[in-house]
Order: C-alpha cells, then structure tokens, then sequence
C-alpha cells in the first residue's frame, strides 16, 4: 500500500512537474504583459512535432534536435507576440483573449494541414532504466523530468531574482510605465518573456512527448489548459506559485487516478480549482493587488 | 541656455486635447514650477516631456537635442529623469532593488556605486531600509526612494510630478528642502505641485495652468504677489 502510494505521488510529482514547466509560461506572461496567451499551449505541440522532425526526418541526435525545439519554440512564441499581441497592446483585454484563442486554433489547424489528424507514432528518445529503490520503482523518463524541471527552475529563479534582465521583467510586471522612466525597454523585455516561456513549453513538450510517445495536432491542448489552471491554483503572475500549483495538480491528479476513478480525476483536478479560488480568490501564492491612492 | 525647451506643444487625451500648444523653457540650473488646478494639463506635460504619452504637434528640445520624438526608455539616458506622480516605487522590490533600476541604464559600475552612496548620504533613511520592500515604506520614505532612484540615473534634470501629494505636512517640508538640496548640487528641477505656495516659494520662475494653456508666467516671487494667483491657487 505505501509502496502504491509513495509510486503515485512520483508520477504526480512527474507529470505535475511537466505542468509546472507549462504554467510559468502562462504566469510570466501574465505577468509582463497582463494576458493570458491561451496559444501557449499549443507551442508544447509545436514543439513536439519540431523534435520528431529533429529526429526522424532530419536524423539529428538527440541533443541537437532538443536545442532545435527550443530555439523554433521561442522563435515561434516571440513572432506571435509581435503578429497577434502587440498591435493589441492598447486594446480592451477581451480583443486580445479573443486573438488568443484564435491564435491557438491556428496553430492546431496549421499543424493538422501540415501533418493531418492521424497520430504519429513517437517512440522517445530518452532511455533510461527503470530503478529502484526499496521496493518503488521510478522510471527513467520520471527521473529525467524531474531532474531537468528542478535545473530549469532554479535557473529560472536566479534569472529572474539575480540579473539585470531579470529585475527589469519584475519592474515590468509591477508598473509597466515607471520601467520606462528607469530606461528599461518594455517591448524588448515582453519579447524576451515570449522567447522565456516559450523555451519552458518546448523543454515540456519534449518530455510531454517522451512519456505519451503519440503526435497529434490537438497534443498540447489538454496540458496547456490544465497548466493554465495550475497558474491560477497557485496564483497567476506568480512564478513560485505557478511551479507550486502545476505540482499540486499532479499530484491530485495522479492520486485520483489512482484511488478514485479515472474517468473522473479531471472533474476532480477542475474542482480543486473551484474550491482554491472559492476560498482563495488570488491563489495559493498570489497576492491581493492592494490599490494606493 | 535653455536645457529643455518646449514650443507649442499639443497633446491629446483620446479624445480630448489636454494641452493646447504651450511653450515654456527651463534654464540650467533653475527650478521651474508648473502650477494650477486638477486637471489643468501639468501631469499630461511632464508625461509628454518624457515621451510617455506622444504629443499631437510641437517641438521638445532637451540639452540641443529635439527629443519630441524620443521614446521614455531612452530619454533617462540622455539625463532627464521623471519622478512620476503617485511615486510609483516598485513596492515588490527591495528599496535597494529600486534604486538600482534607477541606475539602469548606467553601465559603470564604480559611478553606480558612488551614485548610490550619494543617494545614501542624502536620504540616510534608504539606507536603514535598503532590504525592505519598498511596498512596507511610508508615503514620505516612497517619496524619498522615488526621488533617490530618479537621482540614481545621475540626471541633468529631473521632473518631479506632485512630489508633497498626501504627505504629512512634517514630510512636505521636508520635500521641498530636498528639492532645493538637489538643485544646489547642480540638478536642473522642473516642478509641478498642487501646493502652489511652496512650489512657488522654491522656484525661480513658474508657469500657470489653466486648461491645457499656460495662461500666467513669471519669476516665481512676482506671481506670489499677483492677485490672480492669490486668488486662484494661494488660499487657504
């Protein structure tokens, strides 16, 4: 009994932790440039297919074929931000959750043009041997997850906390006017979030598509929706907060799997939202914007 | 010389003009102030001086540079700083944190730390609470930090937009002798204030406005004793 459970809190922590990756997408741009760019999710499935191209057809190693994925991911995230978000910078906040939406359906609709809606089988590239310890076992690509989540969110977190770059995007995200009067250049720094987040769905997506082995156009729609409420859980804007919540929910997730039904761990994964939000309006981790005249 | 010089200067609000064709100039060295009632224009003026709103038709000339159409993020570097209206410190960030975003676009990092130690003599009050965020400061500390961080840019001149609004009077006073203090170190001050009396107190010259024109201007003690301005804006 201890050994299941012990095993499902892993696999929570695993595919809480692929959340997670996600959900810092959303919250960073939140918030830098007070959106939620619902087509975030659908990078994860850009990215997905960049490796299988990467790999299968232009026969790249592996390494290779994961910095090509970021680098299409970030590029792509940056691009539509410049397309799709900037000209709508002024605009009331429903034009540009409308564009959003649109922007996400595009990418779906490209993709299934391009690669059409039959799933394309991916075996994955990361090949590790199960291990274990006791007596639970741990997969490689669970290990491999969580050892690259960790990485990137401490890296993240020293970006953000420790370099010029990084506190120019928390002054942005605070008082987008009072960064320009200090110098900083707001249009790059929204860009750079782009580029940043979009990096995150690309690492995600690669594990994403190591653990579920099977593209589709519609791949990233699910985890980019659940990420987003991993945002939300844990208080959307805030960076701890989004890695928290994308955890949290996995684990609720892989526990109710497990214990409770499957059919009916995602009606439960959307109820613990409802019941956070009930009792916490801004989050797990989010702050009340407390409004001085 | 004139450091900033604007000249028929127009501004529209979305679909109000806010500012219809000013002119004012600001000589080196000199404090300015910028007075009249809510609403005149003056907020809406020292934004477009500094690019964060554009201005409809006009020029804005600062330091022999025509700057009119200069984006904010690069008029810090060319030594005009703004000390925005409700001080807009970044309260999430430590005090420290904020001066240094002050410094931003300054590469040097020995005449950043002397900047820094410059804002720690003078306000010996950020220093104390250089950890803290800037969000648990009182009014008149936010007000002292949003000063010292515009100063942290090492600026030829600095705007300041309301620096006394909801402070104490005991803060208040004390404003306007920091203003003065930065002044006499060399720093050019362009002033706007609802508290006409004191700004008009400090300042060499200043501007009257009404309804986005500018319809008074003089040697600051002159308008002091002008009836208009007695009336208008120097009861109590």
């Amino acid at each position: 009994m201890l050994t299941s459970i012990l095993e499902q809190l892993i696999n929570g922590l695993r595919t809480g932790s692929i959340y997670a990756l996600i959900a810092l997408g959303y919250t960073m741009v939140y918030g830098i440039a007070k959106m939620i760019n619902f087509a975030h999710g659908d990078i994860i499935m850009v990215g997905a297919y960049t490796l299988y191209i990467g790999i299968a057809l232009l026969h790249l190693p592996v390494i290779p074929a994961m910095i090509l994925t970021a680098v299409v991911c970030s590029v792509l995230g940056v691009l539509i931000e410049k397309i799709a978000y900037k000209p709508l910078r002024k605009a009331p906040p429903l034009a540009v959750l409308i564009t959003a939406i649109g922007m996400s359906y595009f990418l779906q609709s490209m993709a299934l043009l391009i690669f059409s809606s039959t799933p394309i089988p991916f075996k994955s590239v990361i090949n590790l041997e199960t291990v274990q310890i006791g007596s639970v076992h741990i997969s490689g690509i669970t290990i491999i997850t969580l050892l690259v989540t960790t990485i990137t969110m401490v890296a993240l977190t020293l970006f953000i906390n420790k370099t010029r770059a990084g506190s120019a995007m928390r002054a942005v995200s605070e008082d987008r006017g009072a960064a320009e009067l200090m110098g900083i250049n707001v249009n790059k720094t929204i860009s750079m979030t782009f580029a940043i987040g979009s990096a995150l769905a690309a690492v995600a997506g690669i594990l994403y598509i190591c653990q579920y082995q099977s593209l589709r156009p519609t791949l990233g729609a699910l985890p980019g929706i659940k990420a987003f409420v991993a945002a939300v859980l844990g208080g959307i804007g805030s960076v701890p907060g989004a890695m928290l919540g994308g955890i949290v929910l996995g684990i609720i997730e892989s526990l109710a799997k497990a214990y409770i039904s499957t059919e009916l761990a995602d009606a439960i994964v959307f109820g613990v939202l409802v019941i956070v939000l009930l009792v916490r309006p801004a989050g797990l981790l989010g702050k009340k914007k407390l409004v001085k005249v | 010389m004139a450091i900033l010089k604007v000249t028929d200067m127009a501004v529209n609000y979305g679909m109000i003009q806010a500012v219809k064709g000013i002119s004012f100039e600001v000589e080196e060295g000199e404090i300015v102030a910028l007075i009249g009632a809510n609403g005149a224009g003056k907020t809406t003026t020292l934004h477009t001086v500094t690019g964060m709103i554009p201005a409809k038709s006009g020029k804005i000339e600062f330091d022999g540079a025509d700057i009119t159409k200069v984006p904010a993020h690069k008029i810090v570097s060319m030594g005009l700083a703004h000390v925005p209206e409700g001080r807009r410190v970044f309260a999430q960030l430590s005090v420290l944190e904020n001066l240094k975003m002050g410094a931003y676009t300054r590469k040097d990092k020995e005449e950043i730390e002397r900047s820094l130690a410059n804002v720690y003599q003078r306000f010996p009050r950020l220093e104390e609470r250089k950890a803290q965020l800037a969000g648990t400061l009182s009014g008149g500390e936010q007000q002292m930090l949003a000063m010292g961080r515009a100063l942290m840019s090492h600026p030829k001149m600095i705007v300041m937009d309301e620096p006394s609004m909801g402070l104490s009077p005991l803060y208040v006073s004390e404003i306007f002798k920091i203003i003065q203090e930065i002044n006499a170190s060399g720093t050019t001050v362009l002033l706007v204030e609802q508290n006409a009396k004191k700004a008009l107190s400090i300042a060499n010259k200043a501007y009257v406005l009404e309804t986005g024109k500018i319809v008074l201007s003089g040697d600051a003690r002159e308008l002091m004793n002008d009836d208009s301005v007695k009336k208008a804006y120097l009861s109590e």
